[in-house]
């Protein structure tokens, strides 16, 4: 028996485990697409709101918690984040799980070197090296961390109660182009049927797979699966092409809402401009 | 009455493939016709030029007594009175939604053709209702079975109210409970002097759904005539790929085949399925 590396069967599991992984990898991005969807159709405060009251209000937030500049009132719009996001069915765990940490674990890193590179009053000193932890140096990296985390929160509470393309469409209400809209409600649209795609394919290439398959070959898998891919979505584009055109697209897009405000929507887009208002006044 | 469809020595080819060469026919309004065939015989890329989304190599297709050209759908209400007239279902419904969600999908049409907001909206409501698909109106197109895909892509079409409608394998990919509600509409278009024209290889729905067979074989006319004439005719079906070697009728059921072993023989083949009744 040859010896000069992993057995027959340790490389075929290997090789089962690199086509999982792709597989996985897919799943799970289908998974939290349709998880994100399935919250946003929920019954919760801010799903009931009209989508451009939503955007308008929470943007609104995002923009006042980044210009901020007391402690003080940048934790009372965290906690408004918080509080909004309760009666949301957006739990604090997912919370955790979505933004904070990985909102703090990259925040730290940009903000460290604040905390000793700031001049100012030393609080103290970093054991062995001794750099010196200024107030100011520790405000900076409060001010970055807090700014990022509600920033943060309330975007994602945006994306999470609305379906994304109520999300796109409201982007209307801020002029945004109506091409650019179009084509992001196509492009969320048929990366679904991509991925669906993906996924098919690389389950086929599993059920046949009866030998191990070196790197060289693992690569050549999946660059031919992006290739081909790439090729069932250029015919793709030419059918949908043709499918718009049979029902009357000439080249130029329209769209359409069916949003409806409702005095409650009116309400709450009085509570946002309420709580970024008392936060500018609070800091002033 | 002006046809509303006459295809004169039509040949189209992809690259070098051909798919239509020299065909001919004609399709009265108020008809229900099927376009039979195998795979590749040509029944979508006919589709598509009826549809005026592809344009013959050589010959001409006619809609409503007027020659469909590139050049006469450039003018926007040519092409707005075409569509409004026209509409085509196609085969693979992930093609035809490509909106964000079955609202948009059901307003694209009156959009494009610049109906007003109010009318739209009543339009898309009254569809939503006629097709039973209501409770999908905010569901985007892949949180939607194949069976309501295929409803919302046929909402989708018949919004517009269109005189002549066009359905590349409508039943294809659709459970038996969905195929049967699809054929029920289908059937219910008898008598309504909508032109319906659908491209199958499904030969159970044949005579449910239309009137008036054309049988594609290459891109060539194989055969024209009732759909009973059609379909009574087993070598002809054989020869043209739409129906395998155990393809019979019995008096008057739709079709019937049997998949069977001889007592004695040593072949295990399938013991017997049967489709329509003895």
């Amino acid at each position: 028996m040859c010896d000069c590396g992993p057995s027959y069967s340790a490389r075929r599991r290997h090789d089962g485990a690199f086509l999982d992984r792709l597989a996985r990898g897919l799943a799970r991005a289908m998974d939290h697409a349709l998880d994100a969807d399935d919250l946003a159709r929920r019954d919760g405060l801010l799903q009931r709101l009209d989508p451009r009251v939503k955007l308008a209000g929470l943007l609104t937030l995002i923009v006042v918690a980044v210009f901020v500049k007391s402690l003080a009132v940048l934790g009372s719009l965290f906690l408004v984040a918080v509080a909004l996001a309760l009666p949301s069915q957006v739990s604090l765990p997912r919370l955790a799980k979505q933004v904070w940490l990985k909102v703090f674990a990259f925040t730290v890193l940009i903000a460290l070197p604040a905390v000793f590179l700031v001049p100012g009053t030393v609080v103290a000193r970093l054991p062995v090296l001794l750099w010196p932890v200024t107030l100011q140096g520790l405000r900076s990296a409060a001010f970055l961390l807090g700014r990022a985390e509600t920033a943060a929160t309330f975007a994602l509470l945006l994306i999470l109660c609305t379906p994304w393309p109520h999300v796109l469409k409201a982007l209307r209400v801020f002029r945004a182009p109506i091409v650019l809209v179009a084509i992001l409600g196509m492009t969320h649209r048929y990366i679904f049927v991509l991925l669906e795609s993906a996924a098919q394919m690389f389950a086929s290439r599993r059920s046949r797979m009866v030998g191990p398959l070196s790197p060289r070959d693992r690569r050549r898998v999946a660059t031919a699966t992006a290739g081909v891919l790439l090729d069932k979505a250029l015919l793709l584009s030419t059918d949908v092409q043709l499918a718009m055109a049979a029902r009357g697209y000439r080249g130029e897009v329209r769209l359409i809402d069916d949003f409806h405000a409702t005095p409650v929507d009116w309400l709450a887009l009085a509570g946002f401009a309420a709580v970024a208002s008392a936060a500018l006044w609070l800091q002033a | 009455m002006t046809p509303a469809f006459e295809v004169v020595d039509v040949h189209y080819a992809y690259q070098d493939a051909p798919a239509l060469q020299g065909l001919t026919l004609t399709i009265e309004q108020g008809q229900r016709v099927a376009l039979l065939g195998a795979n590749g015989s040509g029944k979508s890329t006919l589709l598509q030029l009826l549809d005026g989304l592809q344009f013959a190599d050589r010959g001409a297709v006619s809609a409503f007594g007027e020659v469909l050209s590139e050049a006469r759908l450039q003018d926007d209400e040519t092409a707005f009175a075409f569509r409004r007239r026209v509409g085509l279902v196609f085969q693979n419904p992930d093609v035809q939604l490509f909106c964000p969600t079955v609202f948009d999908e059901l307003a694209f049409g009156p959009l494009q053709l610049g109906w007003s907001k109010d009318e739209i909206l009543a339009r898309v409501d009254a569809t939503l209702a006629e097709f039973s698909i209501a409770p999908l109106k905010h569901r985007p197109p892949h949180r939607l079975s194949g069976g309501e895909k295929k409803r919302v892509a046929l909402a989708s079409v018949l919004i517009l109210n269109p005189e002549v409608l066009l359905l590349d394998e409508p039943t294809a990919g659709l459970d038996p409970q969905s195929a049967s509600e699809l054929i029920d509409y289908l059937v219910k278009c008898q008598g309504s002097g909508r032109t319906v024209i659908t491209a199958t290889h499904d030969l159970d729905i044949v005579e449910d759904i239309a009137d008036r067979c054309f049988v594609l074989q290459s891109g060539r006319l194989a055969a024209a005539g009732a759909a009973s004439e059609i379909l009574d005719d087993a070598a002809l079906c054989r020869s043209a790929h739409i129906a395998h070697a155990h393809y019979h009728r019995h008096g008057d059921s739709v079709d019937h085949h049997h998949h069977h072993r001889h007592t004695g023989e040593a072949s295990p083949v399938a013991g017997k399925a049967s489709r329509g009744s003895a």
